[in-house]
């Protein structure tokens, strides 16, 4: 009779989740599939870990309906992500790599949004003395005083982001190999997001190149300071690409190209303007109209509308 | 030690205030684990039987093969995933990717496997003698079914509790399949993840305590069963 009673609760059990599965099943249904009314965009991570992506899509969804999602990496999977037709936009900052997504025929009407300037930052001991210094200078000085005192380190994203990306570039600048500079013994790769390279670069105490956005972000939570600031070398283009629709029939064009439009719009640049101020002391970033030049981009990707 | 003690008093806040925030990340957490752990026991039960109770060749090697992918790492499983669901893959008209069709999706794979292994186990621990005795009774081959599945029900639960463990924390396959949107695919593991990656130390620890609590409630719950 026992028997009979338990196996009776274990169906009972076993029903009770099946009706709950068959409920979530029906309620994550409706969220299943990308619609018209579906957004993705693929991005870089400072633009989500300020929180700005989601004041900006809860604005649009205001004004158009269509919910707008955003799955955040690093530059380099973003654009992976887009290049397999799983996103319709794409938002990111390293110049070289949108090019070459843009050569391949993946994205199309690049504009740009905003710019702020990436920071080194490091101990306040300063043990490579790179304050005072020049962007290449002080990733040159690193070098130097790092193969001489084991105690530096310099830790790097590691992450394809875009973040890595100029400093690889950074490394060439100052003259040497990134292959080299890659195994030196002061050199840790994270293979992180920011936030945990820049815990990583605290806890040991050395040196990482992160955006201005991020490191407002974090920066309360950091014993490092920074240590080199708004150097030519280190300026931080954001830009916003449509994926093309005739590589990836199935993206949201449509919305797409609102999106796009909606990055360049005088509500969002003014948004732009002061977004920050209050939690950071400074904007996490500057809006992209009227500083093309500054930039080294043209002003119709920073005005034109797309259509 | 601070970081500890805040976290656990952030966990209790959080909960005693019904953050709504992390309600919605609780109850989305639960929606795609029974889902997946539904679909697997549906799939895994009948499957760990059929293997059991049939004679075939490379039986044992298809049994050691089972055992084997009890350690299939989350993010393979994630990425094998991905690249099945994403729009240039083999199966990108369901347009699963990013979504929490994808993830149930991604979690059944991973545990099929160990729910499939355990009930092989379960049924293979049964005593020889009770297998004779209903044999000799002339049970016909569903009632054969039905008195093993009922003799190792103990067994059995145990395997999907154990399914239901493993989807509940894993992260990797949740985090590739699903994106950790914000309000869409953030379930209570990719959050904690995140506000690590972020630094929050207290949030992540709070929102562990959280999901530990919610295993703990669901394991209450099915030994209050078994015990009756």
């Amino acid at each position: 009779m026992i028997g009979r009673l338990s196996i009776g609760i274990i169906a009972l059990v076993l029903g009770a989740m099946l009706l709950c599965g068959a409920v979530s099943a029906e309620k994550v249904d409706t969220l299943g599939e990308h619609s018209k009314d579906r957004l993705l965009i693929a991005t870089t991570t400072s633009l989500d870990a300020t929180k700005l992506l989601d004041l900006l899509e809860e604005k649009f969804k205001e004004e158009t309906g269509v919910t707008v999602e955003h799955v955040a990496v690093g530059t380099g999977m973003a654009l992976e992500i887009a290049s397999n037709c799983d996103a319709d936009v794409v938002m990111v900052h390293d110049r070289v790599a949108e090019d070459k997504f843009i050569d391949e025929g993946f994205g199309v009407d690049r504009r740009v949004i905003a710019y702020n300037y990436f920071l080194l930052v490091g101990p306040e001991n300063d043990p490579a003395k790179v304050a005072g210094l020049n962007g290449t200078e002080a990733f040159m000085a690193i070098e130097e005083a790092g193969a001489e005192d084991p105690s530096i380190v310099f830790v790097s994203r590691g992450d394809n982001s875009g973040t890595h990306s100029r400093e690889k570039l950074l490394w060439k600048w100052g003259g040497y190999d990134y292959a080299d500079v890659n195994v030196s013994p002061w050199y840790r790769e994270a293979g992180a997001g920011m936030g945990q390279t820049l815990t990583m670069a605290d806890e040991l105490q050395g040196y990482t190149l992160s955006d201005s956005a991020s490191w407002g972000t974090y920066e309360s939570n950091l014993s490092l300071v920074p240590l080199v600031e708004n150097d030519d070398k280190f300026l931080n283009v954001y830009a916003v690409m449509r994926v093309n629709d005739e590589k990836c029939p199935d993206v949201n064009t449509e919305m797409a190209k609102k999106w796009e439009n909606y990055m360049i719009s005088d509500e969002v640049q003014e948004i732009l303007q002061n977004y920050g101020v209050e939690k950071n002391g400074v904007p996490y970033f500057s809006p992209g109209r009227g500083s093309a030049e500054i930039m080294g981009v043209t002003v119709e990707e920073t005005t034109d509308p797309v259509v | 030690m601070n970081d500890l003690l805040t976290g656990i008093e952030t966990a209790f806040h959080l909960i005693l205030a019904v953050d709504p925030q992390v309600f919605d990340i609780a109850i989305r957490t639960l929606q795609i684990t029974f889902s997946s752990v539904l679909i697997s026991t549906i799939i895994a039960i009948p499957l760990g039987s059929a293997i059991t109770f049939r004679e075939f060749p490379g039986k044992k090697t298809l049994i050691s093969l089972i055992q084997t992918l009890y350690a299939l790492p989350t993010v393979i499983v994630g990425l094998l995933c991905y690249m099945l669901l994403s729009r240039s893959g083999p199966l990108g008209d369901l347009k699963w990717l990013f979504t929490p069709n994808g993830m149930i999706f991604g979690q059944t794979i991973l545990i099929i496997p160990i729910m499939a292994g355990l009930t092989i186990a379960a049924l293979q621990a049964i005593d020889p003698i009770i297998t004779d005795t209903i044999k000799s009774l002339g049970a016909t081959r569903l009632q054969f079914l039905k008195s093993h599945l009922k003799e190792a029900r103990f067994a059995i639960m145990a395997a999907i509790i154990v399914g239901f463990s493993r989807a509940i924390s894993e992260v990797g396959t949740a985090i590739m399949i699903g994106g950790n949107i914000k309000g869409h695919t953030r379930v209570l593991t990719t959050a904690i993840s995140l506000q690590t990656s972020m630094g929050n130390f207290n949030l992540s620890l709070a929102l562990g305590i959280i999901l530990l609590a919610i295993a703990l409630i669901i394991n209450l719950g099915m030994g209050f069963v078994q015990n009756r």
